[in-house]
């Protein structure tokens, strides 16, 4: 079945030569990658961060930066930003992890918010609102990405399928048991020997680093970075794909992505109450379905994990 | 301008967008005490209380007899604006807490969060869609007047903007410290059972408490559209968040704790901004907000101590 999902998208741009379907699904595979890094902060360990955009913020301008000032290549600015970003998500996490719950949320979207302003305001650096021009694209060899969607579609999908096979393993490994446990009884954790502060900066690391991958990517993919790229709307945009898609759940992180990509692209016709359509979903949501579309399955199966182990 | 005069002007400006800052942050102080709840969408009501007031002030012209006697006694179409607000917030209030947060009394406080994220965007959009994205002209409802005081200069809208809110501030302390609703309010923040148990009908305070912090968001959103003659949907996001930090400061759930945060921030964003650069105005307030609440989360005034690791 997942192999079968694969090929087809492989294949995709072969089978629909349609270049705008491509763009969307491009776009559809950064918001995944990035709603899988946010799903690790809050689905896995249970810390809801309301500035995760600075991360991607602070991927994007790395490879700029770097490309720009140093003529740095895309394969080595990857590593960079995510390095970058990971550092960035435990230095901001480092203060932040000492509150809970709606505090944390709070302290983080401050964060979120500040980030972005230093970046409008930082004008020699980044250039101010008007942001950076010119970021070099990736290439290959004598290959060149260019502005053609179909070789950045193929990049995300490995991207986005890597991070998946990674978050899938992490999650079954010591440290996502432990999230599990700090996730749903913080004090229990604590007394069964976790270190709590630990490992919610490894959460907090790990998704930086992603958010810092989807930056380098998308800057590298439009050439340009604007601080506007990076707001609040973002940050909550993405959260809203980790729960519709189910807390925890990495299919249902990509699955999240991906509807609310697409979803909004065929309400072209209805696009100035796609905002508003959207806001009451997520009130609708919350009431009738709050463990998301794929939630059920994944509490489900925690629960027969449990069982077994006991 | 002397050094001295300088800094006075900034007090004042500083003490005049401070007040409307606490008005705003009371709605989040007294949702917060009585029900541990974030309301973010708060910021929104302000914001559509300054385009209710937009939409009173215009209402009130295009009538002929009342437009007539409101021109004559610019007084009259004030109180008759602010109350047209205060009123539809109150209103808006309560419809929220209704639809949005009362189902979800027992949940998670992730989903309230998110929620009360929905209800921003909502809002937002609805007021967009019904006045425009762009920024909305807030015609004067008084005479553009000040005073002199050597070569500091004190608007005619600044002290209405004072005298409003120390009012309604003094008005609520009395509500809720004088009356048997205050009371039942109080009693429902300290134990929501026991409060039950006494008799107190605590979905319909609480209800009450968010149709009165809506209220005076609404006022503030009044003298918010008044002060700066243009107003735009945007502006309850950045405006909330302001006065949330204002209620954190001050320590939240605390009413006088919500006055002096926003008097506070008023001062300290005023002075950065004369002092430092109007850029980095908005970083102060975010700054703020994290200080206080890694160093000090239950503010200068409060007793309760925020849920910490």
């Amino acid at each position: 079945m997942r192999t079968a999902i694969l090929v087809v998208l492989i294949s995709l741009p072969f089978i629909d030569r349609n270049p705008y379907h491509v763009e969307v699904l491009t776009t559809a595979g950064l918001y995944a990658l990035l709603a899988l890094g946010l799903n690790l902060i809050v689905g896995f360990a249970g810390l809801l961060h309301l500035g995760y955009a600075a991360f991607f913020a602070i991927g994007a301008y790395t490879y700029a930066l770097l490309n720009l000032r140093a003529g740095c290549p895309f394969w080595l600015g990857l590593p960079v930003s995510m390095a970058t970003a990971g550092v960035a998500g435990v230095l901001l996490g480092l203060p932040a992890v000492r509150v809970r719950g709606d505090y944390l949320a709070i302290v983080t979207l401050g964060f979120g918010e500040i980030v972005r302003i230093v970046v409008t305001n930082l004008e020699p650096w980044t250039g101010g609102p008007n942001g950076l021009l010119g970021i070099a694209h990736p290439s290959i060899g004598s290959f060149r990405f260019g502005v053609d969607s179909r070789p950045y579609y193929w990049l995300i999908l490995l991207l986005v399928e890597g991070t998946a096979w990674a978050c899938a393993r992490l999650r079954r490994s010591r440290i996502g048991l432990a999230w599990v446990a700090l996730r749903e009884d913080e004090l229990a954790a604590r007394c069964l020997g976790v270190d709590t502060t630990r490992l919610k900066l490894i959460a907090l690391g790990l998704g930086g680093g992603i958010a810092g991958v989807a930056g380098c990517f998308f800057a590298a993919k439009q050439g340009t970075v604007t601080p506007d790229s990076f707001d609040f709307i973002l940050s909550v945009m993405i959260l809203a794909m980790v729960i519709l898609g189910g807390l925890g759940s990495v299919r249902g992180a990509i699955l999240g992505a991906a509807v609310l990509t697409i979803v909004p692209e065929l309400l072209q016709g209805f696009s100035s109450y796609r905002m508003l359509l959207f806001g009451a979903l997520m009130v609708v949501l919350m009431q009738a379905r709050p463990q998301g579309l794929l939630g059920l399955a994944q509490i489900r199966r925690e629960l027969r994990g449990r069982r077994a182990a006991a | 301008m002397s050094p001295g005069e300088f800094f006075l002007q900034q007090f004042i400006n500083g003490l005049a967008i401070g007040s409307i800052y606490a008005l705003i942050a009371l709605g989040y102080t007294m949702v917060y005490g009585i029900i541990q709840l974030i309301n973010f969408a708060h910021g929104e009501i302000f914001m559509a209380g300054a385009y209710l007031g937009l939409a009173a002030i215009l209402l009130i012209g295009s009538i002929g007899p009342i437009g007539a006697a409101a021109g004559a006694a610019p007084a009259l179409s004030l109180v008759l604006t602010i109350l047209t607000a205060a009123a539809g917030c109150a209103l808006l209030g309560l419809a929220v807490e209704r639809v949005a947060y009362r189902p979800l009394r027992q949940a998670p406080k992730l989903s309230v969060l998110i929620t009360a994220i929905g209800v921003s965007f909502f809002l937002q959009n609805a007021v967009m869609l019904s006045f425009g994205a762009q920024d909305r002209y807030v015609p004067p409802l008084l005479p553009v007047l000040h005073a002199r005081i050597g070569s500091v200069t004190v608007t005619l809208m600044q002290g209405i903007v004072l005298a409003v809110s120390l009012m309604l501030m003094m008005g609520l302390q009395g509500i809720v410290y004088g009356t048997a609703l205050g009371r039942a309010m109080r009693a429902t923040a300290q134990d929501p059972l026991a409060a039950r148990l006494m008799g107190i009908p605590v979905n319909r305070i609480i209800a009450v408490t968010f149709a009165m912090g809506s209220a005076l968001a609404g006022v503030g959103g009044v003298l918010f559209g008044l002060t700066y003659s243009t107003i735009n949907f945007h502006d309850g996001y950045l405006t909330g968040l302001k006065a949330f930090t204002a209620a954190v400061l001050g320590g939240i759930g605390n009413i006088p704790g919500a006055m002096l945060g926003g008097l506070l921030l008023g001062f300290l964003e005023g002075f950065a901004a004369a002092y430092l650069s109007t850029q980095w105005k908005n970083v102060v307030a975010f700054t703020v907000l994290v200080l206080v609440l890694i160093l000090r989360p239950r503010g200068l005034l409060g007793e309760r101590v925020a849920e910490r690791a």
